[in-house]
């Protein structure tokens, strides 16, 4: 890096990093044993405790910001793990934002780069149309005949780090047409108890349709008229962790005037990684004053759909399974952001038939992180390996997820254990319907 | 900067990746768990084997290149806080268990394990390792013994240095010293184990570790009693000790701490209550049980607001939150925590913290109190904001005027938390002079050249601050 990138980035961190935050942690460690890179790399430097010094050290005029800093920065998965276990309460998260968005802002990247993140952050995400067109893209590419090629003579192989992989976790996924005709209104089955806008997402709304199906049927179920407020758009959460902040607020503001319309008592999640930004729009849009109240509003809303399951008690409902271990994997945005950890597991010890085994290290990433199972696949991988060793040890045959990235990393577990035939990776509420339907198709017999 | 050709010879000794000397390294490896302290070394290394420390030890000594051992770095004294440069020196590599033995009741561990890492793999089996420093998610075996850790059971249980056994350690010259052993019964020679417990890394590395281990307590059980007045609650410790009962666990909050932990935590403490204490008692469910009852009449006795039993984990949990959240809840009222630990006879624990909060006033600084009342070891901690050249000033006033109170009354200026750098000034103070000289001249017969962990411990004279004079 040359010295004029350097000096910007550091004038980036003085004016960008709140620096209170940045002395309130006392450097005690008790984050070092939750975060997964420290546990990878047993070295300070790749802990929270490191690289909140390492920003402090730029600040303080320490160090320069060079290269080995920012590769540190890169490493971390943003799994914010560290947070819930500070006990200064340093908001670890936020000074990871800023911290890269100043670096993307000051940097010159390869043009190769440049290229993906422009078509990544600037085209794909933000627009559900292109969204739609990949989509539609992977759908003739499954159909075609074109997938069987491809991995009948291995031409994945090729690419870099675990690409090959990865195509295999893919989900089957719906087809066009489909995709056209999405509900925007669906009424409670029985009594409406609550009014709920559903957050669609820009995966879930595609690759994860069925799952966004699934959860909708359950809110209804359990009395909530759901309405999906069409001009919704990307949460925004891959632009503020990615280094592109402004985006990111312009996508908050969107989706704010989008959701008033819809005049609910709630907006729903589904997914973890979305719902961790959307309850933080009133951080993410703290330097605009005229928003606040907006983005305040917004934010009490939010909540992830098991939250509104176990509060209109859905849990009490018959629901049943055919025998079988289970375990689940949080999400780490979901656990750490939005505070949910009780409500999945109530829901799924709920379940008759299935025997829940609670698996060491559950609050532990998984090594997805957006898409650094893509960017940092290494680290990934050795993660994820360190994941699916605690995996075994519960036996279990359903690994239930709550968040897209996490449910394709877990796939990508079974894949690399060899394990297709004997394990599945499974959304939550993918997996609550079919226990709601299963006890119906039984007669509702106990 | 580490010369080039050492450089090279340290690389050959541990291997490339395990010698860092970039600016991100060694700016990581700058600091601990003490606010204010923070210096660069010249290098990491994350040696694997006792082979390669005893080459890099040797290496370093001849070249007098100064060696700062570092486990997690969570001590609260800037103990490896490399402030002469140097090479920090982790352990990271060699974290293994390496024998649990069932019939001696012992376990053997490289100095890298983490504390808590080694009471779950007894627990396992039903054995018991009772340092439980609150750190002890984090901290290292390596530095609980060269900080002489004590935790939550150090009233009933003892502390670091009554479990460590027998140690392997290289000393700077390189040479390789096995101290005691599996045997309880050991007097051939000098008792070295006992010296290098506490040393603070100022002796030499230590590379393993042979632990004292005892049979699981098979029940336990928590209390929680609260009191209007400090005196009332102090004369009750004294009396629950009196009564020949030792609690495996005796905590203690006062009044600014349990504001604190009331407005953080609303764990419902009422506001009139000026002390609180938690009461673990562990052992045969019937002695148990019994322990209880005539704590709790103890307490009542002791004039006692309120006294709970807790009838279950859950609840237990419950009673506990207090005690537990009081680091949080301080921490987070300003951006820096001063945690010290200023350590009296049990008898005096009511004095000392009249003193403390006289002093707090003083000085007009904020002071809450908490710790370990069993044993007198306090943890006066103060809220603070290191950017305020004023009121540090008066903060460090203040903290010099209790170690002098804790002296006065027959305690110590560090119950657990070791000299270090942060108070080396006021070690003369505890043991004098001649205390200091013959310290020295300890540290000198083993490491003539001064590389191990050099400026901790002794204060340079010229900055001695403190003079005792009655
Ligand atoms: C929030 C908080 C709570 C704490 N609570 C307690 C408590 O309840 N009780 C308590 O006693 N302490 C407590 N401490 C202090 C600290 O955690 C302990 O001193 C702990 O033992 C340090 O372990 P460490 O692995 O972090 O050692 P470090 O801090 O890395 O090192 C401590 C000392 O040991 C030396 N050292 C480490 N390994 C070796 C080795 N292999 N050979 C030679 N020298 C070595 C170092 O040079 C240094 O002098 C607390 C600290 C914090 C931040
Ligand atoms: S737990 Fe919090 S205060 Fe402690 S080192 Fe980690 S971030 Fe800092
Ligand atoms: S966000 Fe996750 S990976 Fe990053 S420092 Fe925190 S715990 Fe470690």
């Amino acid at each position: 890096m040359n010295g004029k990138a350097a000096s910007d980035i550091r004038d980036g961190f003085r004016e960008r990093l709140d620096y209170n935050e940045l002395m309130n942690c006392m450097r005690c460690g008790f984050c070092l044993p939750s975060c997964p890179t420290y546990g990878q790399e047993q070295y300070e430097g790749a802990s929270p405790r490191g690289r909140i010094a390492l920003m402090k050290g730029v600040v303080d005029g320490v160090i320069e910001p060079d290269a080995d800093v920012e590769r540190q920065l890169d490493l971390c998965l943003g799994c914010r793990a560290c947070e819930p276990v500070c006990p200064s309460g340093v908001k670890y998260g936020h000074l990871l934002e800023e911290a890269r968005d100043v670096i993307q802002s000051k940097k010159q990247h390869k043009l190769p780069v440049r290229l993906v993140r422009m078509f990544v952050f600037r085209g794909l995400f933000p627009r559900m149309k292109w969204m739609r067109r990949l989509h539609v893209a992977i759908y003739w590419y499954q159909k075609s005949g074109l997938q069987r090629l491809v991995r009948g003579a291995r031409v994945l192989r090729a690419l870099p780090g675990n690409l090959e992989q990865l195509e295999r976790t893919l989900p089957d996924v719906p087809g066009p047409a489909a995709l056209r005709s999405r509900p925007t209104a669906l009424s409670a089955f029985g009594e409406p108890k609550m009014k709920v806008a559903f957050f669609r997402g820009c995966l879930m709304d595609t690759m994860f349709m069925e799952t966004n199906d699934a959860t909708m049927t359950l809110l209804r179920m359990a009395g909530c008229d759901v309405v999906v407020p069409p001009d919704q758009g990307c949460c925004g959460a891959l632009h503020a962790h990615g280094g592109e902040k402004e985006m990111a607020k312009r996508l908050a503001k969107a989706n704010i005037e989008a959701f008033e319309a819809a005049g609910a008592d709630a907006i729903i999640s589904n997914a973890g990684g979305c719902g961790a930004l959307l309850v933080e729009y009133d951080h993410l849009l703290r330097d605009e004053p005229q928003w606040q109240e907006r983005a305040k509003a917004f934010t009490s809303k939010v909540r992830d759909f098991t939250e509104i399951l176990i509060e209109l008690r859905f849990a009490d409902r018959r629901l049943s399974l055919p025998e079988q271990r289970v375990t689940y994997q949080d999400s780490c945005h979901l656990r750490n952001v939005m505070g949910t950890s009780k409500a999945p597991r109530e829901l799924l010890r709920s379940i008759a038939g299935i025997r829940f085994r609670e698996m060491e290290e559950a609050d532990h990433c998984c090594g997805s992180a957006g898409i650094y199972n893509i960017t940092e696949s290494k680290m990934s991988m050795g993660i994820l390996d360190y994941k699916m060793e605690k995996v075994r040890h519960t036996e279990a045959h359903t690994i239930v997820t709550a968040n897209p990235g996490c449910l394709l990393q877990m796939k990508l577990g079974i894949v690399r254990e060899g394990a297709e035939a004997r394990m599945r990776a499974v959304h939550l509420a993918d997996f609550l319907l079919e226990a709601a339907l299963h006890d119906s198709m039984s007669g509702g017999s106990a | 900067m580490v010369p080039a050709t050492i450089k090279a010879r340290l690389i050959d000794i541990v291997g490339e990746n395990q010698y860092r000397d970039s600016n991100e390294a060694r700016l990581a490896y700058s600091y601990d768990a003490t606010p204010n302290f923070q210096a660069l070394p010249d290098a990491v290394l994350m040696p694997q084997t006792t082979e390669q420390i005893r080459a890099i030890l040797r290496l370093c000594d001849e070249s007098r290149i100064p060696i700062v051992p570092r486990g997690s770095g969570t001590n609260l004294c800037a103990g490896t806080c490399p402030t002469e440069g140097g090479i920090v020196l982790t352990f990271n590599r060699m974290n293994r268990i390496l024998e649990i033995d069932e019939e001696n009741l012992t376990a053997t561990v490289q100095p890298g394990v983490i504390t808590k890492t080694l009471i779950e793999a007894v627990e396992a089996r039903n054995l018991f390792y009772p340092p439980d420093p609150s750190s002890m998610k984090i901290s290292t075996i390596g530095g609980n013994i060269n900080e002489c850790s004590g935790g939550l059971r150090g009233l009933k249980y003892g502390v670091t240095k009554d479990y460590v056994l027998g140690l392997e350690i290289v000393l700077p010259n390189g040479d390789l010293v096995r101290t005691g052993g599996k045997s309880t019964k050991d007097v051939a020679g000098y008792d070295l184990t006992k010296l290098f417990v506490g040393s603070e890394g100022t002796l030499g590395v230590i590379t393993e570790a042979t632990l004292k281990l005892v049979p699981m307590p098979e029940s336990k059980k928590t209390m929680l009693a609260l009191f209007e007045d400090i005196d009332a609650a102090a004369s009750t410790v004294s009396a629950i000790i009196a009564n020949r009962i030792i609690p495996a666990t005796l905590e203690f909050l006062d009044q600014p701490t349990c504001k604190v932990v009331e407005e953080y935590a609303k764990v419902g403490l009422p506001t009139d209550v000026n002390a609180v204490l938690l009461i673990e008692q562990d052992g045969v469910p019937e002695v148990v049980e019994r322990d209880m009852q005539r704590i709790a009449d103890i307490c009542r006795e002791g004039r006692a607001v309120s006294v709970k039993i807790a009838q279950s984990l859950a609840e237990a949990e419950a009673l506990s939150t207090a005690r537990r959240t009081a680091l949080s809840a301080l921490a987070r009222m300003k951006p820096t925590t001063i945690l010290e630990d200023a350590t009296v006879p049990r008898s005096k624990i009511g004095d000392m913290v009249k003193a403390i909060n006289d002093i707090a006033k003083k000085y007009d600084v904020m002071i809450c109190t908490f710790g370990h009342a069993g044993d007198g070891n306090l943890h006066p901690t103060c809220p603070t904001d290191a950017r305020d050249a004023g009121e540090m000033h008066r903060v460090e006033q203040a903290f010099e005027e209790i170690f002098l109170k804790a002296i006065e009354l027959g305690g110590t200026i560090t119950g657990e938390h070791g000299v270090g750098v942060m108070k080396r000034p006021y070690l003369a103070l505890k043991v004098g002079e001649a205390g200091v000289a013959a310290m020295q001249a300890v540290k000198s017969a083993f490491d003539p050249n001064n590389i191990m962990n050099p400026g901790k411990m002794f204060a340079k004279d010229a900055r001695k601050r403190v003079v005792i004079n009655g």
